[in-house]
């Protein structure tokens, strides 16, 4: 792997594999967004549709954990967003300290599972 | 410290308002979730045998933490370019109506279109939250300058944690992998959250929330387009529905 890496075939994979499909979307919302009026419905509905799909980003990364994280059981991972989100909410909506408590049980519960 | 009023003198020029974006990354705790997350990716990158110049290269011309992962993650298991591809495609589809949503903000009568697409490149959650948190605060003809100077910031401090992750690797404890993924959706989830102003907000947040393990049960491959399409299209409906009640 640590051949190609380094080398003009590992930027054009970054380009085609990486840059490009961010990109494209963003260009995409940038024809959309750039229509569309500020305080139209049409934006209350693209709105939505974003802070939706980053809601099924959310669930995806806890239901589905990629590597490192599915050594954590799934009632942990499920109590430590959930106490996070607690904490968040307890402490008018401080995102540091939802964070912080969130990390803290996940970590804790590792710890005591063993 | 807090942003000069709106009308203030201090936001006379582009060049101050971009100081005052990059001074911004000291505003948010959401700097530090991105400092560990691509501490975390510099980490992956050594571990997974990519270059510390590949990278850095990713970090600026991607610059999507859970594209990034998912990039290094299916290149290093062996998967063709085209696979790798397509999984990041689909990982990156919420940046369309984040774009979209954001734009109109930053939209003044003398803005020139080549400067928004180059401004549309820094927006991905981080900068996405802080625009409706931080904007309103911004006079409107200089918000352009002020998210180049946020976004350059966040980008600098991001390149910053890809050397010292890619440095650290293999001396960092397994848990760490764990605690820097869990990290992404407690941020996300709570940084959204925040900024749920309005019903349609918090439904659309709420039924993602609660669609996607439900249609992910089909594998359609864009389980996550279609469970954001039907539930900010729901909130949407709702939110119509009450305006015009």
């Amino acid at each position: 792997m640590s051949d190609f890496i380094g080398d003009w075939h590992a930027l054009f994979v970054l380009v085609i594999a990486g840059f490009l499909p961010n990109e494209i979307w963003r260009l995409a919302g940038f024809w959309l967004g750039a229509g569309v009026d500020e305080g139209s419905d049409l934006l209350v509905w693209v709105r939505a549709v974003a802070t939706a799909i980053l809601a099924g980003v959310i669930a995806q990364i806890v239901v589905q954990p990629p590597g490192a994280l599915a050594t954590v059981p799934d009632l942990l991972r499920y109590g430590a967003v959930a106490a996070g989100f607690l904490a968040f909410m307890l402490t008018r909506r401080s995102i540091f300290a939802g964070v912080l408590f969130g990390e803290l049980v996940m970590l804790a519960g590792k710890w005591w599972l063993g | 410290m807090a942003l000069p009023p709106l009308d203030s003198h201090r936001w006379h020029g582009p060049l101050r308002a971009f100081a005052w974006g990059l001074s911004s990354v000291t505003r948010t705790v959401l700097t530090l979730v991105l400092f560990a997350t691509y501490l975390g990716v510099g980490a992956l990158a050594h571990d997974t045998h990519f270059s510390l110049g590949w990278v850095l290269a990713s970090t600026i011309l991607v610059w999507a933490g859970p594209a990034q992962i998912i990039l290094i993650s299916t290149l290093s298991s062996g998967a063709t370019i085209i696979q790798a591809a397509l999984a990041v495609t689909v990982s990156a589809i919420r940046l369309l109506p984040m774009v979209a949503s954001v734009l109109p903000m930053l939209r003044g009568p003398k803005t020139r279109r080549r400067e928004l697409v180059l401004a549309s490149h820094f927006i991905a959650v981080t900068l996405w939250v802080e625009c409706f948190r931080l904007l309103p605060q911004v006079p409107r003809e200089r918000r352009l300058a002020f998210v180049f100077g946020l976004g350059i910031g966040l980008v600098s401090i991001c390149l910053l944690a890809n050397v010292i992750g890619y440095t650290l690797a293999g001396s960092l404890p397994p848990i760490f992998a764990a605690a820097m993924l869990l990290l992404t959706p407690l941020a996300f989830l709570l940084s959204t959250a925040r900024n749920c102003r309005e019903l349609s907000d918090i439904l659309a947040l709420v039924l993602g929330l609660a669609l996607f393990p439900v249609i992910g049960l089909l594998h359609t491959g864009v389980d996550i387009l279609i469970s954001g399409m039907t539930a900010g299209t729901i909130a949407f409906a709702v939110h119509w529905w009450r305006e015009r009640a």
